[in-house]
């Protein structure tokens, strides 16, 4: 590969010969812009995560010829940005602080490109154009793993509360009920399913009663979820009851035009569990 | 850290339905999948695989990690050479039950998949299915 | 108790009147086949009264596999046995459900011993 066709070469070049000054510069420019709270990372762990990623992104240029972020040799480089990310939201850091980390590295390359090339403006603004689209285009891919790890936090703390809300009450030998409250919406229908699904084989039920007096309203996929829930629990060899139909979700199961054939259906959870006790042959005897 | 290889399975009979099955199983456990979506997953591998086997005269199956729209897949693509499906459209409307469509697991696999895509020549069939793993 | 039938494939035992036949995980073709003409074989020299179709070891059923247990069922019926498919896991009913497949008005039960009573209690006809 020639001087010429490597795109890189001068970059690399900079970086090298100023490497200790540009990472002092970049380091000051986070500062600057609000990047560096030293309540979240110590003084340290900033100056080393910098040192990582502006050596990582040397042995990058070093490579081949050309810009490409997909390109094996930025992996490392995406790797510790990821995982700087990742840090970063666990102790509650924002998207911007995050982003702008890599993106006050341009301060110091742009200030150094300029006096590498002093007056050669043509050449200088090729390269500042250069490093600009390489650390955008790292400023981009870290936004990005900072929201995919945000929305994993999330939907590990969403399902930890959905497994906490539907909890499953053994009430007689072989009945198990699910009382629910508040909004059905198609994930936590679905939670439910599976949780009354494993309530049944670990406790050997065989009838389900599944509550919905807590629940306001119901739309079509909920609707939808329930008769796909009493079908697989009749599949298992259960029975399952769906009970406290509210008047206005009778009236939404119908004009929705649902069908629900096959599922037991009850007015309350007491007459549920009547139903419950008779299928399983107990009577209640008043004394 | 690079994604992990691309795995190919190859499709030849009733028996190699299993090791497909069993393949994308590992990797869908390898990356903390829930129960349930792992056996939806695999139930929806082991339709195409027997329509690969049984209607296409026999193909290969890749399993690879995908990136798109900013979210991580599992993708499953099969491929044969068989004579195609003339109607794409009926295969799945039909889905699973009709003695007509015999085997074409499509309309089930499609739904339990979390993506699909077909396209069926006199040449041969590809089927893409993907499992959403973030 | 006793024990017919090869181990290649799935086991039949017998319990007093009734067979059970558990399915295995990676039973291909021409194990089914064999399988299907040794539970009517069974059910027809031992004049069982019922047949416990055990899936627990099925942690997939694909449309394949549900038409196949669909079919063994219909046989035992033809045969004038009575059906009870056991052990159908949480994660397998579900997708069955979403594939549509009911497993026709085959019976299913929790256990073994929910299928027992529920064989017992047809004695009484």
């Amino acid at each position: 590969m020639t001087e010429e066709s490597n795109e890189l070469s001068t970059l690399v070049a900079v970086l090298r010969a100023d490497y200790d000054a540009i990472l002092d510069e970049w380091l000051a420019a986070q500062s600057d812009e609000g990047v560096r709270r030293t309540e979240l990372f110590s003084e340290r762990e900033i100056r080393d995560q910098s040192r990582s990623v502006l050596s990582a992104i040397q042995d990058a240029l070093t490579g081949n010829g050309e810009f490409r972020l997909e390109s094996e040799d930025w992996e490392p480089v995406k790797d510790l940005l990821k995982t700087i990310s990742q840090e970063r939201v666990d102790r509650g850091g924002t998207i911007e602080e995050s982003t702008r980390f890599i993106l006050t590295l341009k301060q110091p390359m742009f200030e150094h490109l300029k006096r590498h090339f002093r007056s050669r403006i043509e050449d200088l603004l090729d390269e500042i154009w250069l490093s600009s689209r390489i650390i955008d285009q790292l400023g981009m891919y870290t936004m990005r793993v900072f929201l995919e790890e945000r929305d994993a936090v999330i939907r590990r703390q969403q399902a930890e509360m959905m497994d906490l809300s539907t909890p499953v009450v053994q009430v007689w030998d072989g009945i198990v009920a699910l009382p629910l409250i508040g909004t059905l919406d198609s994930e936590r229908a679905q939670m439910v399913m599976e949780n009354v699904l494993e309530a049944i084989v670990e406790r050997e039920a065989l009838i389900a009663i599944i509550d919905i007096t807590g629940v306001p309203a119901v739309d079509t996929l909920v609707a939808q979820h329930l008769i796909k829930t009493a079908a697989a629990i009749r599949l298992m060899g259960a029975e399952c009851v769906i009970s406290g139909i509210s008047p206005r979700i009778a009236q939404t199961i119908v004009h929705l035009g649902v069908d629900m054939p096959e599922v037991v259906t009850r007015g309350s959870l007491e007459s549920a569990l009547q139903y419950a006790f008779q299928t399983i042959g107990l009577t209640v005897r008043g004394k | 850290m690079p994604p992990a290889p691309a795995k190919r399975i190859r499709l030849a009979s009733t028996s190699d339905i299993v090791n497909a099955r069993r393949a994308a199983q590992a990797m869908l456990e390898a990356a903390g999948m829930r129960q349930i979506r792992i056996t939806r997953f695999s139930t929806a591998i082991s339709e195409i695989a027997r329509n690969t086997v049984t209607h296409g005269g026999g193909g290969m199956m890749e399993l690879a990690h995908e990136a798109f729209d900013g979210r991580r897949w599992l993708t499953a693509t099969f491929t044969d050479s068989g004579a195609g499906i003339a109607d794409i459209e009926q295969a799945m409307s039909d889905g699973f039950s009709t003695a007509k469509s015999l085997g074409l697991g499509l309309g089930g696999a499609k739904r339990l998949a979390d993506a699909f895509e077909i396209e069926s020549t006199p040449q041969g069939t590809t089927v893409k299915l993907a499992c959403r793993l973030t | 108790m006793s024990r017919h039938g090869a181990d290649r494939g799935a086991p039949i035992l017998a319990l007093g009147r009734n067979l059970v036949v558990s399915i295995r995980d990676d039973l291909d073709d021409q194990a089914i086949v064999e399988l299907q003409d040794r539970l009517t074989e069974e059910i027809s020299r031992r004049r069982a009264e019922g047949v416990i179709i055990d899936v627990s070891r099925l942690d997939v059923v694909d449309t394949f596999a549900g038409r196949m247990i669909g079919a063994l069922a219909k046989m035992s019926r033809i045969l004038d046995a009575r059906t009870v498919v056991v052990g159908v896991r949480p994660a397998v009913a579900m997708t069955l459900v979403e594939l549509g497949m009911t497993l026709g008005e085959v019976e299913t039960a929790l256990n073994l011993d929910r299928a027992l009573e529920i064989l017992a209690g047809s004695k009484s006809r």
